[in-house]
């Protein structure tokens, strides 16, 4: 059977690699050098350089693009953990720019407005990889078919509340879980149904799980939440605006991280959720409109 | 024998899976209590940055020094490789002093110049090595007493000081079993500390077509398919 990181196209397993090496970790969402020294210092795998985080992106509203660049090369500066940034969806001149400016991960997601309303970036063409979010196996798979050597639940961004990531991941994994049931004469028609790619229908139905790692974003805002999405099959997780948004930075990304790493451990998050101060204000799911959904975005 | 694989953060199953083919008997380290169950250790890839702080929160620091004063064998792979070395460049610092090397960090860029490529020169038996490096860093320096297992650029990228082994590149994340295999030869003292007690040692010519180093010359106990 085929094992995409092992057998696969050089570049194609360089990618896989860095999403390897992340496994277990924690990557923040940061606005500034300063935020970044202190993801760094907190022990995050990777930080994601944003102009605004998605709780603000939802609040102002407009069209959000890819970070001024500026922003991006400080805080590239003032790290040495991996520095991730966000195209729009279907923006493959961003993505470019991006790749040029040596981030180590690109991230075509849906926090950012759509540039293309039918397709999404050709993930294959870059040297850079990718991470895309995904809701259900079929669109996962059109991520992987097309290029992304990471995969993420997209939840909902910027919401601080994790039923949505809960309900992607669990999705997800279902999904995968029914795949690896069936015989080998109903992955056609299973792939049709999906509108995935027959030959990655396959591998999944082989292995149980994705052929690049997976892992959790959207909504993560406690440590506890962020266990949860590792107990439910994440491999690691995005904190985006849960971190700084709340009232203590510092002090919550070094619980995130520990608990993260010790999921499994319910007396380590009982030492590392105390006294944490204020996690952020969250917003009730049925509060948002569809056309506030970011999660809707992709195709 | 049991091998322990740190578990905290990076690519462990990817060790775990090559330690299974190999048929050896292995599991997370995530405590203490299972550090202390482990006869090797496996540093895994990952952020070294992040390795250290959960190392230091989850309180498993001193007791890892401890465990590694007694002289268990231990293989790091990138990450893992700089928790080991002596000396740790950008940003400077400290590492656990194992293996007498000094390592830069990200030494070679930023992710879009992470490679493959094979061994040029490697001790006897790792002849086409295939060496994937991810954000990898560099052996800047290699103390007198640390063997050159292999190099890629006319670098060092694995070597061994005693019963511990250090790699920059990832040899668990490809089909080739030939490290992990050395590395529990070593473990099990199957193979000589220093020096070489193997026949073929004195016949067999160094993989590379250029002249090998010194240092090289001295790795030959750890060949062999």
């Amino acid at each position: 059977m085929k094992d995409w990181l092992r057998d696969g196209p050089v570049d194609l397993r360089t990618k896989i690699g860095l999403a390897e090496m992340l496994k277990g970790g924690v990557i923040m969402d940061v606005t500034t050098a300063d935020q970044a020294k202190i993801a760094e210092d907190a022990g995050a795998v990777a930080v994601m350089a944003l102009e605004r985080v998605p709780a603000d992106i939802r609040k102002e509203g407009g069209v959000a693009r890819m970070a001024d660049l500026r922003i991006v090369r400080t805080i590239q500066e003032s790290v040495s953990i991996p520095v991730m940034a966000k195209c729009r969806i279907g923006h493959f001149v961003e993505a470019e720019v991006l790749q040029a400016l040596g981030v180590d991960f690109v991230d075509e997601s849906e926090v950012l407005t759509p540039a293309d309303d039918q397709y999404h970036v050709d993930k294959h063409a870059f040297r850079v990889p990718f991470v895309c979010g995904c809701r259900n196996l079929g669109e996962a798979l059109r991520r992987v078919g097309e290029g992304a050597a990471m995969m993420r639940t997209k939840g909902e961004a910027g919401s601080g509340n994790i039923v949505e990531a809960v309900r992607h991941l669990r999705t997800l994994t279902s999904e995968m879980r029914r795949l690896t049931t069936l015989r080998d004469d109903e992955l056609m028609t299973t792939a049709k149904d999906l509108g995935a790619p027959y030959e990655l229908v396959k591998d999944v139905a082989k292995r149980g799980k994705l052929p690049v790692p997976n892992f959790a974003a959207g909504g993560i805002a406690t440590p506890a939440d962020a266990a949860l999405c590792m107990r439910l099959g994440a491999e690691t997780v995005f904190v985006g605006s849960g971190i700084f948004k709340s009232e203590n930075p510092a002090r919550l990304a070094a619980a995130i991280v520990k608990a993260t790493a010790r999921f499994e451990d319910p007396d380590i998050l009982v030492e590392v959720s105390m006294d944490l101060g204020r996690a952020m204000a969250g917003i009730e799911m049925s509060k948002l409109a569809p056309s506030e959904r970011l999660q809707e975005r992709g195709w | 024998m049991h091998i322990g694989v740190l578990a905290l953060q990076g690519d462990f199953h990817a060790h775990l899976t090559q330690l299974q083919r190999l048929g050896a008997s292995c599991g997370e380290v995530r405590s203490r209590v299972q550090l202390a169950r482990a006869d090797a250790l496996v540093i895994p890839g990952g952020e070294s940055t992040t390795l250290w702080r959960l190392l230091e929160v989850l309180e498993l620091e001193q007791p890892l020094r401890a465990w590694l004063a007694e002289g268990k064998p231990v293989f790091g792979t990138c990450a893992g490789a700089i928790l080991l070395a002596r000396e740790i460049l950008g940003p400077d610092r400290a590492g656990l002093g194992v293996l007498d090397i000094s390592v830069r960090r990200n030494a070679y860029g930023r992710q879009i110049d992470s490679f493959l490529a094979p061994a040029e020169s490697t001790a006897p038996g790792f002849e086409g090595l295939e060496c994937l490096f991810i954000r990898a860093p560099v052996f800047e320096r290699v103390g007198p007493r640390v063997e050159v297992l292999a190099e890629v650029g006319g670098r060092p990228v694995w070597v061994r000081e005693g019963r511990a082994m250090a790699a920059t590149f990832h040899p668990e994340l490809t089909h080739d079993l030939r490290v992990h295999r050395a590395f529990l030869e070593l473990a099990s003292g199957s193979t000589s500390s220093c020096g070489s007690s193997a026949p073929s040692a004195t016949v067999t010519p160094y993989a590379s077509s250029s002249a090998p180093s010194a240092s090289l010359a001295r790795s030959v106990s750890v060949g062999g398919r």
